[in-house]
């Protein structure tokens, strides 16, 4: 293939056309031609694909060669003449497409069918030879449509789904005359294994896969450069837009996505205009009191009556003032949110810490990697990811625990499993088998809560083996001594039968993550969301100490951001001990340049955080009570732990602002609803997993009385008495410069011109670094610092009444709380209702099958939802997804905290489960 | 995959199977995904089951979908249930100048089924398949693994009688 590593690293000098041109080392006579304006048709090759040389429509002439040949798959020598032009060349490019041109039905119309402006452009009518008989279209899927009587077979589509995106659905089936495009074993593409990632789409050339519905052929009014504003992977896209609606997404070259998306990001944009919109600013009608378990299907106007915009601000902002007024400021608190943009979440922290004058501010970072975090600030400083995901192809090993990486970040997903496929090691370790597994060379299905036993016995083997990397300990570290010592009472053999894979396995797994040029780990929520999640994070940051697995490119940390901006928004400072820039809140002299900054006293107590929070309204004992909460895109009706509390809690607020783009839940208990815009109704930087900072840029107008958020946020500042004079998010971003020293060299023109700069960029200029710590780390002494993790469980194990382990996770079709998702058409269709996964014994045993409704209960609440069997769960416990508000899971789960980053222990709680 | 490896067939298969792996480079374990479909295909009564091919594709870690690819590719695999005996008649260009269509009607109306069926008492199935290198004898089928060559509706009568 182009590119590879034998092609020559020279240039080549050759004739086509008649005119002397060079060919840049590795490239084809098609690449070539096409970079000097040549045109040569073709259609099986796409960029980014891999050269098939199927379709035979870029034949060309070489002089002296008896047999004409294909330009995508011939690199040109030195002195090569070539004609694309001559005679014979151009009839047999005429009579390919012409023969192509007769395996399809109809005229191919649409602007996106390269086959049809070939012929046009070729001047190829209709073709001499009759059409086949074609298979029907095949429209069950409610993203994609079907239609192979438009199909060339150039396997455009099967490299995308296989080699691309890995997904391996796509086959090319049967024989000769009767070889054709399947799913599966030909089944449909609705009930095929299919993930919806619209790969296919992107890559076929004759609208044969394409977006269901009528907009495909629809021309758009404008192209809109844009990102996915679903998960933190930050893949980049283009919105085509007409009539203030959005026709189709496609994916752009960005650096995290290289022109991929997944289901989400290409299928689920729909959302923004579904009729639940709120468009009018909201306030709850006299005498419709609050009650823990309101009716969420209720219809809004009985609970609520339109008002004004000025009416609805100055209610919000009188009820603030009046309680800070009688029970002081600490009364008050405010949720922001990681689906924000930077702007949005650094207006919203300095609005509470300058309005609201305390630090209860904090967002759903807390319920995702605060624990990572706080392990992370404490061993090497920095709270981030040490490399990007793009990494992958530097490095050796990639080891992935508890991420379900192909649903919750299918992108990163494509990107690990294209290392996988070229060769690279995969190591995967999870409580479920999950897809990515499939890929893994090592996966190690261990038992849930264990993972401290087993990383600690992973650790003692390299110790009792030597493999330990003795230099990066004596120069990049300290505390090994202490951290030896209580390891030594981990050996694989004793952590063995704790969480249930074999010493022998676990010791191999060690000797090969040390033993790499290049190891990543890379960690999700399994990691975080237990009492011990920072005691977890803590152990996969001794083992890249230990092995000095840091600091290169392909070696580091790195932990899965969930939302599209979690990580800005904590950069942000939507965090009750932080500043912006993580600079402490009880340190004087980041305070004081604060206060400078913002010109305005700062509270120096650190706040509360969303859990405790939620606690400190219902405590009626204490002095501190919340007793009236801004809530902004946060959704704790239905992502907080311990639901039924929460929901109590929210219901005895004195005072709740919201502001949102759909009656959420958590709109039931608000006293005004401000009505606020869509991602792509909206301008803001955003930064991803990877540290990207990148640009979202408005294409649509917010529907009705809908406001922008930063608008509103300046907005309510005025109505608190703050002077807020921002015009534009460029003019909030220039004052985040000055806040935070590691993006100060982030110009706003830079980010419109590139796309994505990498902080820390801390001076104009500066490229932005993408991999870190590679001579020290940012703590005080520049070392990293071991700390040892001690063995513990989770805060609440089966027991004879409740002996299931619930874990509860994601699907991928829906996003976090199903806000957006459930409200997209195509992604609600594929996955429509609250199902629960089972191992099939467990089914079994229970004599229930798959789609027979369950009774999933806890100690705290209980929910009703469809059996799924899935025979990568393994028997004892269950998985259900948090999205479904009729089968809410945190209904069900603890609001244990851990103690260092206060996350909540979503990934374990006892059950009881019996047929419904 | 269901579970790992040493679940998937019976011990003999397995050891079968592994006889043709061997014969390639290690990193080129699929390369025996033709094998070890036919070797299932026996074990199973001359199909091969979705399950079946999922399992192959684990057992030579390769996408199911690439095993499914190789078994629609090639006449010789089955994907739905098959008689006892498989009647595969040739009817590529020698076998059809010496008469393979009198073969092929005689087979019809005898068993009462079109090509592609199977008798109704699951003894016979009747296929139409690409040259099987015989054309010396056409024309030609073969049963089970024996050919039968220079066939007339006579000869095709006395060799189906014989068959259990």
């Amino acid at each position: 293939m182009p590119g590879s590593p034998k092609a020559k690293l020279e240039t080549v000098a050759y004739h086509l056309n008649g005119s002397a041109i060079n060919a840049r080392p590795g490239e084809t006579i098609l690449e070539s031609a096409a970079r000097h304006g040549v045109e040569i048709p073709h259609l099986c090759h796409k960029p980014g694909l891999r050269p098939d040389g199927n379709c035979r429509a870029c034949l060309v002439e070489i002089e002296g060669e008896r047999v004409l040949a294909i330009a995508c798959c011939r690199r040109p020598t030195p002195g090569m003449a070539v004609r694309s032009d001559s005679e014979r060349a151009r009839r047999s490019q005429r009579l390919v497409l012409e023969l192509l041109r007769s395996d399809v039905s109809g005229t191919p119309q649409d602007s996106a069918n390269e086959l049809g402006q070939w012929c046009q452009r070729l001047a190829i009518a209709k073709p001499r030879f009759p059409e086949g008989p074609q298979p029907p279209a095949d429209l069950s899927h409610p993203a994609i449509a079907v239609r192979l009587d438009a199909c060339i077979q150039c396997t455009r589509c099967l490299r995308a789904c296989r080699e691309i995106q890995v997904n391996d659905v796509i086959g090319y089936a049967h024989r000769g005359a009767a070889s054709r495009i399947v799913f599966d074993l030909d089944a449909l593409l609705r009930t095929s294994s299919c993930v919806g990632c619209g790969e296919c789409v992107q890559a076929c050339p004759t609208s044969a896969l394409a977006p269901a519905g009528a907009s495909r052929f629809a021309a758009p009014e404008k192209a809109v450069d844009s990102l996915c504003p679903y998960c933190g992977v930050g893949c980049q896209l283009r919105l085509q837009v007409k009539d203030n609606r959005i026709l189709r997404v496609e994916g752009r070259a960005g650096p995290a996505n290289q022109g991929r998306l997944c289901i989400k990001g290409r299928f689920g944009f729909d959302y923004v205009q579904h009729r639940e919109r709120l468009t009018r600013p909201l306030v709850r009608r006299d005498g419709v009191a609050k009650t823990p378990n309101p009716d969420f299907t209720a219809d809004l106007r009985r609970v609520f009556r339109e008002a004004t915009w000025e009416e609805a601000m100055q209610r919000a902002a009188a009820g603030f003032r009046d309680i800070s007024e009688r029970h002081g400021p600490h009364s008050l608190a405010g949720f922001g949110s990681a689906k924000g943009s930077n702007e949005e979440a650094y207006l919203f922290q300095k609005l509470i810490r300058t309005g609201f004058h305390s630090n209860n501010v904090d967002h759903c970072t807390r319920l995702c990697h605060a624990s990572s975090v706080a392990a992370l600030m404490q061993m090497i400083g920095s709270g981030a990811v040490s490399n990007p995901v793009a990494d992958v192809r530097k490095a050796e090993v990639i080891l992935v625990i508890g991420s379900n990486t192909t649903e919750n970040h299918p992108v990163a997903a494509s990107f690990m499993k294209n290392a996988a496929h070229a060769g690279k090691t995969l190591i995967v370790m999870d409580p479920r088998r999950t897809a990515l597994a499939r890929h893994a060379d090592y996966f190690l299905q261990f038992r849930p809560d264990t993972d401290v036993a087993m990383l600690n016995g992973m650790m003692q083997t390299l110790i009792e083996e030597d493999l330990t990397n003795d230099e990066f300990i004596a120069s990049r570290t300290t505390g090994f001594a202490a951290l030896k010592a209580h390891l030594a009472a981990f050996p694989a053999e004793r952590v063995a039968p704790i969480c249930g894979i074999s010493a022998r396995t676990l010791r191999q797994v060690a000797r090969v993550y040390a033993g790499s040029r290049g190891s990543m780990i890379f960690w999700g929520m399994g990691i975080s969301q237990h009492v011990h999640g920072t005691d977890n994070a803590r152990c996969l940051i001794n083992l890249a100490l230990l092995t000095g697995q840091i600091g290169r490119p392909g070696s580091g940390l790195h932990p899965l951001r969930g939302q599209n901006n979690v990580q800005g928004a904590s950069d942000a400072g939507l965090i009750p001990m932080v500043f912006p820039d993580y600079q402490r809140v009880d340190e004087p002299e980041a305070r004081r340049r604060f206060e400078s900054l913002w010109g305005a006293p700062l509270d120096a107590r650190p706040g509360l955080t969303v859990v405790e929070i939620m606690h400190a309204i219902g405590d009626a004992d204490a002095t501190d009570r919340i007793r009236g909460m801004y809530i902004m895109g946060e959704n704790p009706a239905m992502s907080d732990p311990n639901l039924p509390h929460a929901r109590h809690a929210l219901s005895r607020l004195d005072h709740l602002v919201v502001q949102d783009i759909f009656p959420t839940e958590t709109v039931f208990y608000a006293d005004v609803v401000l009505p606020a815009s869509a991602f792509p109704e909206k301008t803001g930087s955003f930064t991803n997993t990877d540290r990207r900072v990148q640009l979202g840029r408005q294409a649509l107008a917010p529907p009705g009385e809908a406001r922008a958020d930063l608008e509103i946020l300046v907005d309510m500042a005025r109505h608190l008495g703050l002077d807020w004079q921002y015009a534009h998010p460029r003019a909030v971003f220039e004052e985040m410069r000055r806040a935070m020293p590691s993006m100060a060299g982030i110009t706003w023109e830079r980010l419109e011109r590139e796309g994505s700069v990498t902080y820390p960029c801390r001076r104009e200029g500066d490229p932005g670094e993408e991999v870190l710590f590679g001579e020290v780390f940012p703590t005080a002494d520049g070392k990293g610092h071991f700390a040892a993790a001690p063995f513990s469980r989770a805060a609440e194990l089966p027991d004879a009444e409740f002996p299931w382990i619930l874990i509860t996770g994601r699907r991928l079709e829906h996003w976090h709380t199903g806000a957006m998702t459930r409200r997209s058409r195509v992604l609600d269709a594929i996955q429509p209702a609250p199902t629960v996964d089972l191992h099939p014994t467990d089914l079994d045993r229970l004599a229930a099958g798959t789609g027979d409704p369950l009774r999933i209960r806890s100690r705290r609440g209980e929910v009703v939802a469809y059996a799924r069997a899935d025979p990568g769960m393994q028997p004892g416990q269950v998985h259900l997804p948090f999205c479904y508000r009729e089968a809410a899971a945190n209904l069900l789960t603890i609001d244990a905290l851990d103690p260092d980053g206060k996350i909540p222990e979503f990934k374990f709680c006892a059950v009881r489960i019996e047929p419904a | 995959m269901a579970g790992s490896k040493e679940q998937l067939f019976t011990p003999e298969i397995r050891a079968e199977i592994d006889q043709w792996i061997a014969k390639y480079p290690a990193e080129w374990k699929q390369s025996a995904v033709m094998a070890a479909l036919r070797i299932v295909q026996d074990a199973n009564g001359g199909w091969l089951s979705r399950e079946l091919m999922d399992d192959v594709a684990g057992y030579l870690e390769m996408a199911p979908i690439a095993v499914y690819e190789v078994a629609t590719f090639y006449s010789m695999y089955e994907l739905k249930p098959v008689g006892k005996h498989k009647i595969c008649v040739c009817t590529n260009v020698s076998c059809m100048i010496n008469g393979s269509d009198n073969i092929v009607g005689h087979l019809e109306k005898k068993l009462g089924v079109a090509l592609g069926g199977t008798t109704s008492d699951g003894k016979f199935t009747l296929k139409e398949v690409e040259c099987l290198g015989a054309c010396g004898g056409a024309p030609m089928m073969q049963i089970g693994k024996q050919y039968y060559e220079n066939l007339t509706p006579e000869i095709v009568d006395s060799i189906l009688d014989r068959l259990e």
